[in-house]
């Protein structure tokens, strides 16, 4: 892990190189975080990358419903020959989830922004075989938003048989 | 012709018996204790009855394991519940060679279809179990991905459990096997709307004690050994 200073280090650095690429950065319990920008995310990856952070070790989705921008894509990078590793974080809305894909950076991001787009419906544009990978492909919603209903479906048991569903129907 | 039952009588019996079959090859035995003796030695029974006592005793379930049941479901093939004690060991890697679908675990949305594809391939006459909680009535897993089985498929036993314990699942085996033979078991005609359908045994055809003892009556349902 950089310490709290290495991460503001590595967060100037991609300032200066691309400005207004880092929003933040997060130092929370040796986890170094840096808060990006959607539209900058790729050149950080990039540059990152080019740092020495070449395995991409988790790519996954939250939702921080409701706060705004709801969605949050984390990319976890990790530095294999120092044994280091830092968080690229990022928001969008739900009107406007988008982002670039990190397959040109990351081959290995393909499977999991398909992930993240079957279960929180982020598109990443440019992305080689966009498509649902857990859910059937006719499947509507997803299913990992905070405002998903849970679903399921009620079971007749001898309890409740005079009064469940089964008797309407 | 009426038939008369008897009982084992012990070793003596067994001695008379023999001495009898040896006469009868020879071909000493005449008119009415010829009679007497084929009587005793041959069993009737439906040809119904007959395909049904051996169709429940070599059931080939599929090799098809879902989730954690599967684990449950595996070790009833080994030797502490083991059940080539009633001929069901032969696991079968492939539908078509299978009579028996054991849904053991979780069925996902996505999988349903496969599930369904893979009943309908199996040959008649065919059973399906749903084992445990999940595939009965969704279990913990009760959300958006899963799917009951009895949603697209109809199912003969349910085995309950999270995971049901190799004996349960042997129970319900068991259960099956009863069906299978012509006795249902309770409850399945109302679910299956197969009320009327049942064989109804008149008075005098009822079983009496004697005949529970006695070694050649075969009435649908029972089995010799097991």
């Amino acid at each position: 892990m950089p310490d709290a200073t290495g991460l503001e280090l590595t967060a100037h650095e991609l300032r200066e190189s691309v400005p207004e690429s880092v929003l933040g950065t997060e130092f929370h319990r040796t986890r170094a975080v840096l808060l990006v920008s959607p539209e900058h995310v790729v050149s950080v990856l990039q540059q990152l990358h080019d740092k020495g952070y070449t395995f991409l070790a988790s790519l996954h989705g939250v939702d921080y419903y409701p706060d705004e921008p709801r969605l949050g894509v984390l990319y976890e990078l990790m530095d294999m020959h120092e044994v280091d590793r830092i968080s690229v974080k990022t928001r969008v809305s739900t009107d406007d989830a988008n982002l670039a894909t990190a397959t040109g950076v990351f081959p290995g991001a393909e499977f999991p922004e398909r992930e993240v787009y079957d279960m929180f419906g982020v598109v990443f544009d440019g992305h080689p075989d966009m498509r649902r990978i857990l859910m059937p492909e006719d499947f509507e919603g997803f299913p990992q938003r905070r405002d998903f209903p849970v679903g399921g479906e009620p079971v007749l048991f001898t309890y409740n048989e005079e009064t469940s569903y089964g008797k309407d129907q | 012709m009426e038939i008369k039952r008897e009982t084992v009588g012990g070793p003596s019996d067994f001695r008379l018996r023999q001495l009898q079959a040896r006469d009868m090859l020879r071909g000493d035995l005449e008119g009415e204790e010829l009679e007497k003796f084929v009587e005793k030695s041959v069993m009737t029974t439906t040809v119904e009855k007959a395909v049904a006592w051996s169709q429940g005793n070599s059931i080939y379930p599929m090799t098809f394991g879902l989730a954690c049941c599967a684990i449950e479901m595996m070790s009833i093939v080994g030797m502490r519940v083991d059940i080539a004690r009633f001929g069901w060991e032969a696991f079968r890697a492939s539908p078509r060679q299978a009579d028996l679908l054991i849904l053991s675990g979780r069925v996902s949305v996505k999988m349903a279809p496969v599930i369904r594809r893979i009943y309908d391939q199996m040959l008649e006459p065919k059973w399906a179990i749903s084992m445990g909680a999940c595939c009965s009535s969704m279990g913990v897993f009760n959300n958006y991905a899963i799917v009951p089985s009895d949603k697209f498929m109809p199912i003969d036993v349910h085995v309950p459990g999270c995971p049901p314990r190799p004996e349960a699942l042997m129970h319900g085996i068991l259960r099956l096997r009863d069906k299978i033979h012509g006795h249902p078991p309770d409850g399945w005609r109302e679910r299956y709307d197969a009320v009327g359908t049942e064989e109804v045994l008149t008075p005098e055809h009822q079983r009496t004690s004697e005949q529970d003892a006695a070694i050649n009556v075969f009435p649908g349902g029972d089995t010799a050994g097991a």
